[in-house]
């Protein structure tokens, strides 16, 4: 039979709870019981949670540096890039941080500028295929059957393809300048976002919010715009950074090939091409190119988890 | 069950078919054969350019053209190359091989390493094990894979030289001429594909290996797991026939997703290392404005990821009871 | 007094959170006898599940659990797996809330049964999977020599629960642990799953727990019966001592709420307010915010499990001695807010057609 049981320490938890968290209340009422802990609205808990994830912080910061580096840096600098300078083939120095090539350009201008067209290329490939691709799968997803068979097969077809065998053929007949190297490989990227966002509207507009929206008689276009692409945002965004991550590996391996971005222009693909037999006697021309394009990947790739973690955080993690 | 894969084989058909209309359009879309010729000096007599015109069956409306193009497939005749003793047939295929053996050693290895990691990684979560993996499968996942083969190429020069012998190869898929003893041809093919299978595979096993992460650890935390670990089954046996079991079924779909990537990715390896694959006749086609090769090499990859695609969904259907009758 | 089955001793179960530790369990301890059903009834939240789940060692790893839990005087609780798995469905067994996710999607029923029984037995694949036959057969599946071979999701829900008991019962254990075995069923199956839940106990002589947060379920079936609010024991006693004499208002509440085919309709007694969070819990018993016997007192300190009318019968409650013969409706606020609609219905109910 149950035993009578001592009273349990009547202080509360073992450990200390975060006291920020405890409301305040007027003095002399009664204990608070049913809200211990204060609220926060949707957007704050996703960034608190984003900010628990250091990897994803930090590469934040690194990103933004090199945003600013790119940028700022590179209209500071003292040279541009593809500016012939009279010191042919200069290990790195003073003068010149990344060392310069046959001809005498500048590498550390170089690479500022391949770093500017990648990140440009990237956001551009984001933001069109992200937009395109989630409605046109959201539309699949929310209307079904012969609409989504016919969108799908659409975007099947494409995704069949390996992305960059059709690029290098489009960006050969199309390519050269930067953007619309963009296009190029936006037009293709999207097939990819538009199988995501169907999949999660497909999974959203069982929920029952879908069904009481269309009680209170929302138009299915409401519907889709007010109410099932705000719940996907989510996966939406997180798909986003993986996107802008392989655009750049993409864009840079496109270029490498000679089929991206060309001369006069420059990218971080077509410098490291450039200095394919360099790689051992003036490093200095393989390398940096190649660790910034490994820098601007894998920063927006923790991006990207920090992301997905802030979204939809799937395990409880200890507390240190 | 034998429903279900013939519905599965009779819905591919027509997707191959429309597969095979965009493939001629993009072919098409990808340039003009006889653009190289308008711009010589001398230039060319009309008279050829018209000639090479019909050759080409640039003369005909395009849809004719794809009529002609899909009808002479069945008989082996993928068409007319810019080079005029080429036959694309003999020579995509003769490619066809040397890279697909690529593709699936490197294919092979990427799996086998990825779910060895993903596991490990889900069970032991949280420990330095997990997170240096993690770190790693980030940085492979940001890594260009041309940047990556060139290192590649680099340290197995650098390896030859310390060893005092030739082990691996940088240049080539075997050598020429190969050598005729079967061990000796063995070992030749092996220190050829070595570098480039490493290359390969290291971007799709990083993919792989937090996929499989990620699904075994929701596995883990599920339901039927719990009732396992209740009926007094070994942790052991709990993880490998309940939670490994169901955790690499999904890995089955997403390795036949990535493949389109993984000839993207074959592609460029090959470029580095210098393979006569299908991703040297790729570029080259592209640089001649090819179109007849440029459409047959598209087909060719559609009809593999098509059908490895189907097999995928059989072999799913296979392992998970629940999507036969679907 | 015979030697008890299982003895849980100041169980205590802390989850972290991101807003704080939870205190799930807060200090709970009972006996189980051979052979006795001992019911434990509370809301979603009270704590019941994670008690037994505790006990069984089956609680997610950031778990943190205090206290002592024992089978026939083994210690379980921060016991090496190995042991814990040669206790694990061969002396202590456990049945789970929803059939629909308990069973693996890739493997027969009749081979999940089997390998309950291979696990501690040793014998031949033929000689389990006729064993598991038999169990299918013992909880009334039709045609269970078929039916061995299907998979889960070819089986009703109410089927997969009765495959779930027939593993339970497989290596004839000394405990059965029900955890809300009916929750996720319609009601009309419930009856059965019930049943099937008698004849597991028959079968086996086992004593079971049967935790539920619906006393309907309970009631003719259990021995003995605890309640749990806010992770701790607030009554436990008999079943006739806790359904007819309550002495905790929350459990008095609870029996005021359930609507009575069996008595003239009177009005029910909800309870006001939610069940408390349980994170930075606030001194005091966590009932007082919906207790109508609330004093300041209940506020500072809470109330230990005590005994009240007999040694057999403890409730936690400052003022357990005022409910003595008290009915729901006496202690709790039966104000009608729509008179109108009441007397409307009044009049249906014993005027004419």
């Amino acid at each position: 039979m149950p035993e009578p049981v001592t009273p349990p320490p009547v202080s509360g938890p073992a450990a200390e709870p975060s006291t920020a968290a405890e409301p305040t209340r007027p003095a002399g009422a009664p204990p608070e019981r049913e809200f211990t802990v204060s609220e926060r609205s949707q957007g704050q808990l996703v960034v608190r949670r984003f900010l628990q994830h250091r990897l994803a912080v930090v590469s934040l910061i690194v990103l933004a540096a090199l945003v600013l580096l790119a940028y700022v840096g590179g209209a500071l600098w003292r040279y541009d890039a593809g500016e012939i300078t009279p010191d042919n083939s200069v290990a790195p120095s003073l003068a010149h941080p990344f060392g310069t090539d046959a001809v005498g350009k500048d590498q550390f201008a170089q690479v500022l500028r391949g770093t500017q067209i990648s990140l440009q290329i990237a956001l551009l490939v984001a933001l069109f295929a992200t937009i395109f691709g989630t409605l046109w799968g959201a539309f699949a997803g929310y209307f079904r059957g012969a609409v989504d068979g016919t969108l799908m097969r659409i975007a099947d077809l494409i995704l069949t393809l390996p992305l960059l065998a059709v690029a290098a053929m489009l960006g050969h007949q199309f390519g050269g300048t930067w953007w619309l190297v963009a296009l190029v490989i936006a037009g293709l990227q999207w097939a990819y976002v538009s199988r995501v966002a169907r999949g999660v509207v497909l999974s959203l507009r069982e929920k029952e919010f879908v069904e009481a929206a269309r009680a209170l008689g929302a138009s299915d276009a409401r519907i889709i715009l007010r109410h099932l692409i705000p719940n996907a945002l989510g996966s939406i965004i997180v798909n986003a950074t993986i996107l802008v991550a392989v655009a750049i590996l993409l864009e840079t391996a496109l270029s490498f090939l000679g089929f991206g971005v060309q001369s006069p222009d420059t990218s971080l693909g077509l410098l490291v091409s450039e200095a394919q037999t360099a790689s051992v006697t003036r490093p200095w021309l393989f390398y940096f190119p190649g660790l910034f394009i490994i820098l601007i990947a894998l920063t927006i790739n923790f991006i990207g988890d920090g992301l997905r973690d802030a979204f939809d955080p799937q395990q409880t993690k200890v507390r240190a | 069950m034998v429903a279900f894969t013939l519905r599965r084989i009779a819905i591919s058909i027509p997707i191959l078919i429309a597969s095979s209309f965009v493939v001629f359009l993009l072919g098409t879309a990808a340039g003009d054969p006889l653009d190289p010729l308008l711009g010589r000096n001398p230039p060319i007599p009309q008279a050829t350019i018209d000639a090479e015109r019909v050759r080409l069956h640039l003369d005909q409306p395009v849809l004719e053209r794809y009529w002609n193009w899909l009808v002479g497939l069945f008989s082996g005749d993928f068409g007319p190359s810019v080079k005029q003793n080429l036959d694309i047939g003999s020579e995509i295929f003769a490619r066809f091989g040397i890279t697909m053996r690529l593709i699936a050693f490197a294919m092979l290895i990427a799996l086998v390493l990825a779910v060895v990691v993903g596991v490990v990684s889900a069970v032991k979560q949280y420990s330095v094990v997990d997170y240096s993996a993690t770190f790693l499968g980030f940085l492979f996942l940001s890594m260009p894979a041309f940047w990556f083969a060139i290192l590649l190429k680099q340290g197995g020069i650098a390896f030859n030289n310390t060893v005092g012998e030739q082990v691996v190869y940088t240049i080539g898929d075997a050598s020429v001429p190969p050598p005729t003893d079967t061990f000796a041809r063995f070992a030749d093919i092996a220190g050829h594909i070595v570098l480039p299978t490493i290359a390969l595979a290291l971007i799709s096993y990083a993919a792989w290996s937090r996929f499989q992460r990620a699904s075994m650890l929701e596995v883990m935390n599920s339901d039927y797991v719990r009732l396992a670990r209740s009926k007094g089954l070994s942790r052991r046996r709990v993880m490998v026939k309940h939670a490994l079991r169901t955790a690499l079924i999904p890995l089955v779909t997403v390795t036949a997703l990535d493949l389109a990537a993984i000839i993207s990715g074959a592609v460029v390896t090959e470029t580095v290392f210098q393979w006569r694959g299908m991703g040297d006749f790729l570029l080259e086609s592209i640089r001649t404005e090819d179109v007849y090769a440029l459409q047959a090499w598209l087909l060719l990859t559609a009809i593999v990821v098509i059908g490895f695609n189907l097999i995928a969904d059989l072999l799913y259907a296979v392992l998970d009871p629940r999507i036969r009758y679907a | 007094m015979t030697e008890p089955v299982l003895e849980v001793e100041d169980l205590h179960v802390t989850f972290p959170t991101d807003d704080g530790l939870v205190t799930a369990v807060r200090g709970v301890s009972y006996r189980l006898r051979p052979g006795e059903v001992l019911g434990i009834v509370g809301e979603s939240g009270s704590g019941k599940s994670v008690t037994s789940l505790a006990v069984m060692g089956l609680l997610p790893a950031t778990a943190r659990v205090t206290g002592s839990a024992r089978y026939r005087g083994r210690e379980l609780l921060g016991a090496s797996d190995s042991e814990l798995s040669s206790i694990r469905g061969k002396n202590v067994a456990m049945i789970f809330q929803d059939p629909m996710t308990s069973l693996n999607p890739v493997y027969s029923v009749g081979y999940q049964i089997a390998e309950a029984v291979r696990a501690h037995n040793d014998v031949s694949k033929q000689a389990a999977m006729s064993r598991a036959i038999e169990l299918l057969d013992t909880v009334r599946i039709p045609n269970a020599a078929e039916r061995a071979a299907s998979y889960p999701h070819e089986l009703s829900g109410g089927m997969r629960q009765r495959v779930v008991i027939a593993i339970a019962m497989a290596n004839d254990p000394d405990v059965i642990i029900a955890d809300e075995p009916t929750t996720a069923l319609d009601v009309t199956v419930q009856a059965q799953i019930m049943q099937a839940l008698e004849t597991a106990k028959t079968a086996t002589g086992a004593a079971m727990v049967l935790i539920t947060h619906d006393l309907g379920v309970i009631a003719g079936q259990a021995d003995r019966v605890m309640v749990m609010y806010a992770g701790k024991l607030v009554e436990a006693g008999s079943a006739e001592d806790v359904f007819y004499t309550p002495r905790m208002p929350y459990t008095l509440g609870l029996l005021g709420s359930l609507p009575r085919l069996d008595q003239k309709s009177k009005q029910l007694t909800p309870i006001v307010g939610a069940p408390p969070s349980l994170i930075n819990m606030p001194p005091g018993c966590p009932f007082t915010p919906r207790c109508p016997l609330a004093q300041p007192v209940c506020d500072e300190i809470e109330p230990p499990l005590a005994a009240t009318t007999s040694l057999d019968h403890l409730a936690a409650c400052h003022f357990s001695s005022e409910l003595v013969e008290a009915k729901p409706d006496d202690v709790f606020n039966t104000e009608v807010a729509d008179t109108k609609a009441l007397a409307e219905f009044v009049r249906q109910t014993e005027g004419g057609p």
